[in-house]
Formats: structure tokens, C-alpha cells, sequence
């Protein structure tokens, strides 16, 4: 493991995020324009504003930083960026822990902004405090670009990596809890419901919404999340080869 | 290298090649498109996958971490960032493998970017973007050079300044490798490697190659060759 080269990753990848302007207002205004909407749909009703809100902050990070990571590392398997970086005298934890400080810096700035438009102009109203809800959003971010990061070994191409979107995410999405809590489900849903780590996170945001301290259902739902992103780093690095056919 | 077999989707890309390089020259790898050209290349630098035999570069196993900074390769399609600044890919590399930012400087002058050191490589032309490509392969100096069509698609005037360049870092005590399916390309090297469906049909100096086969150039000696071994 080099600092240098880590922190000159790191570097790269926002230098490459800052001149896409695109993706970068994906990154940190459609969350805040996707609450304010909500917000106004549910006009007359801020209590529902506020159950289907707060998990949203942590659906956010997750689904946007999966995406825009699940492309920038496959356009390097494509480009031929990643064959010459890992020619080098480059470590593999290097790469993967300078992508993981780019996107989870991005990932502060978004869930920043997206958590002080909605408890400050929006009105939603969550018992817990904004730094923890910034910290669940944080590893749910990380979380999403860790399985974008392994996930992008098995996309030929930028079509293919965006259609992992749909076919990885939805799933989780229906099961998580949020559009029907899952003590209601049939037992075989529930116990895919607990195998997927979207679950944990946003069963996180919904505890952070109903009290204000810190529970051991959060902690446990802090603690699957990061192991899961640990878990997807871990086999995304294994992705890495040296030698290809 | 000794009896280099590579093996990819079942089938035999190389089969059985011999070579040693020679420190300080400029050898050419030269056969038609599909022999095995860029196999052989990935399997020196070592990351090429199905390798069988003995691949030893500068003392060492082909593909050792010891190597990667001893070693530049540069593959056929621009391998940099097209959406960061000449400059921006240089010191990224730099970090990367390790070489001083100097170096930096240094190899823009090597490859004749000054110029253009600010713009984004995806700015470039076809020939500037082979060029930026191959001075981050220059970053560390390297001891052998392996260059995988590295003149495919420049002008005259480019291709000329670029082999003065091989020749220079040849003379400064790199060793060069350089594949082309060019075939008059060949005269500018020292030594010659013909690559034929997976098998090697000539190891020589050109001027041997030429008097051996009677023809009168390197085109036609590739033919002489390959008819009187059908």
C-alpha cells in the first residue's frame, strides 16, 4: 500500500467528476430536487413526508453512487486504464481505497446538502441528530459504490453495467421494507429481505426517524452495512487481475 | 524466453517460441495481424494469462512486482484518461509508479507535448493521444521497453521522430521492443523477430534477412519465408 499512490487516486477520480458537470449535479442536486417534489406531494400530509423521506436520504447515495461507480470502473476495464495501472507497481487496496475516499468524500458533500434542504427547508422532521444521519448515508453510499465497484467485473459494457440497475437494485428496493413492512411479508420474502444489505440500511434511516438514540437495531444495521461494503470491496478487488486472457 | 506456449479459448496462440533480447537494440516484432504479435508482448510484461514455458526478464520471472517499474509497456489503444489534461495523466502515472514528478517534465519533452500539456487528451489527435500514452510508460525510466504498434495511424514526419526517439532511449541503455505489421518499418530496427501464426520464422538482422533470402526488401523476404515453408 503506497499513500501517494492512493491519495493520487483519490485525486484523479474527482479531477474526473468535477469536469463532468452532468454527473456531478446527478450526484448532488437531483436527490435535493427529489425531496422538495416529494415533499409537495405529500403537501398535506408531512408525516408521510417524513416515514417515506428519511429513508429516501438513504436510498439516494446508494442507488446514484452504484451507478456512477459501476460505470467509471468499467470504462476503465474498457479503456485499458485498469490493464496499465495494474502493469504497475500499483497495489490493489490502493485503487479501491483511493475510488472508496473520492466517492465517499462526494458522498459527505451530497447527504450533506440532501439532509439540510430537507430538515431545514422541507420540515422533515427526524428524531435522531443530522450526524448520525449523515454518517448512515455515508456508509450507504459507500455500500452502493462497493457493489458497483464488483458488480462492473460482469458488464461487458456501459449498457450492460447500466442494466445491473433494474436487475440488483428494484429487488431490494420492493423488499426492504419501505413500501411494505416486512413483518407483513411471507416468510420466504422476509428472509431474502434479510439477506439483502439494502434492508439494513434503510431499516437504519427508519430507526434514525423514530428515535433520537442511538438503539441496537441501528447498531446492528450500522455494522451490516459496512461489513457488506467491506465484503463487496473485498470480491470487487478479487475482480482485479493481473493476468487476463 | 523458451519454449513459450500460450494457450487462450482452447485454442494455441503461440506455440513454442525461442528468443532472447539484446540489452541496448531496437528489435521489431513484425507479422500479420492475428499471429500472435501482442500475445507474445502481454506474456513478457506478464499479464498474459495460459503461459507455459519460461519467460525470464532482466533476471526475473516475467510479470514479478519487482518489475513493474522496471518495465514500460504500452498497449495498441491509448490507455489514458480522456477526460483529464495531458499534464493531470503524467503526474497521476508518476504517483503511481512511483517516479518523481520531474519526470513529468521530462517526458513531455521526450515525446514533443509541450505544446499541448494543458489540454485534455480527448482533444488530442489519434497520434498525440499514442504519444501521451507512451511517455507515461517513459515516467519510470524503464530498462525494457515493450511497444505494442506504436506508430499505427502518424505521419511520416511523427513516425520519424518517434523511431529517433526508440533509438535514443535504445542508445541511452534501454532495451526496445516494438511490434508493426508494417513491414518497412523493419529496417529501422537491429534485430528482427517474424511472427507467423504463432511461431517464429525469422530471428536475424534485416541486412542478414535480406542477403539470406535473395529479396529486396522485407516484404518479400516475410513472403520467401512463409512460401518455402507451406
Amino acid at each position: 500500500m503506497s499513500a501517494r499512490a492512493t491519495l493520487a487516486t483519490t485525486r484523479r477520480v474527482l479531477t474526473q467528476l468535477r469536469r463532468d458537470h452532468r454527473t456531478l449535479a446527478l450526484l448532488l442536486l437531483v436527490p435535493v430536487l427529489l425531496l422538495t417534489l416529494l415533499r409537495y406531494v405529500y403537501a398535506d400530509r408531512p408525516v408521510v413526508f417524513d416515514q417515506v423521506g428519511g429513508p429516501l436520504l438513504a436510498l439516494f447515495p446508494f442507488i446514484t453512487m452504484f451507478l456512477v461507480t459501476s460505470v467509471a470502473m468499467l470504462r476503465e476495464r474498457t479503456s485499458g486504464t485498469l490493464e496499465r495501472l495494474l502493469s504497475m507497481p500499483l497495489g490493489k487496496g490502493d485503487l479501491l481505497l483511493g475510488y472508496a475516499l473520492a466517492f465517499g468524500g462526494v458522498a459527505v458533500v451530497q447527504s450533506v446538502l440532501a439532509s439540510a434542504v430537507a430538515l431545514g427547508f422541507l420540515g422533515m422532521d427526524l428524531a435522531a441528530s443530522p450526524a448520525l444521519v449523515v454518517l448512515l448515508a455515508v456508509l450507504d453510499a459507500l455500500l452502493g459504490m462497493a457493489l458497483g465497484l464488483f458488480l462492473s467485473a460482469f458488464a461487458r459494457n456501459e449498457f450492460q453495467a447500466v442494466q445491473f440497475l433494474p436487475a440488483f437494485v428494484l429487488p431490494q428496493l420492493l423488499l426492504c421494507g419501505l413500501f411494505a413492512a416486512r413483518a407483513t411479508m411471507a416468510a420466504p420474502l422476509r428472509w431474502l429481505s434479510a439477506a439483502f444489505p439494502l434492508t439494513y440500511a434503510v431499516d437504519g434511516m427508519q430507526q434514525l426517524a423514530g428515535s433520537g438514540s442511538f438503539t441496537g437495531d441501528l447498531g446492528r444495521d450500522l455494522a451490516v452495512v459496512a461489513g457488506a461494503s467491506v465484503l463487496a470491496l473485498t470480491l470487487g478487488a478479487a475482480t482485479l487481475r493481473r493476468q487476463t486472457s | 524466453m523458451r519454449g513459450l506456449v500460450v494457450e487462450r479459448g482452447g485454442r494455441q496462440v503461440l506455440r513454442g517460441v525461442d528468443f532472447s533480447l539484446t540489452p541496448n537494440l531496437i528489435t521489431g516484432l513484425l507479422g500479420p495481424s492475428g499471429c500472435g504479435k501482442t500475445t507474445l508482448m502481454r506474456a513478457l510484461v506478464g499479464v498474459q494469462s495460459g503461459v507455459t514455458g519460461e519467460v525470464t526478464v532482466l533476471g526475473q520471472r516475467a510479470g514479478t512486482r519487482g518489475l513493474r517499474r522496471r518495465v514500460g509497456y504500452v498497449i495498441q489503444a491509448p490507455a489514458v484518461y480522456s477526460d483529464l489534461s495531458v499534464t493531470e495523466n503524467l503526474r497521476y502515472f508518476a504517483a503511481v509508479a512511483g517516479a518523481p514528478q520531474r519526470r513529468v517534465g521530462e517526458v513531455l519533452g521526450e515525446v514533443a507535448l509541450e505544446r499541448h500539456a494543458g489540454q485534455l487528451v480527448q482533444q488530442l489527435s489519434g497520434g498525440e493521444q499514442a504519444r501521451v500514452s507512451l511517455a507515461t510508460a517513459l515516467l519510470t525510466v524503464p530498462e525494457l521497453l515493450v511497444l505494442d504498434e506504436p506508430t499505427v495511424g502518424l505521419d511520416p514526419v511523427l513516425r520519424r521522430d518517434l523511431w529517433a526517439l526508440f533509438r535514443r532511449l535504445a542508445d541511452a541503455g534501454t532495451t526496445v521492443l516494438v511490434s508493426s505489421h508494417v513491414m518497412d518499418e523493419a529496417v529501422r530496427c537491429d534485430r528482427l523477430l517474424l511472427l507467423r501464426d504463432g511461431r517464429l520464422v525469422a530471428d536475424e538482422a534485416p541486412s542478414h534477412l535480406l542477403r539470406r533470402t535473395g529479396a529486396s526488401d522485407i516484404e518479400h523476404a516475410f513472403l520467401a519465408i512463409a512460401e518455402s515453408r507451406a
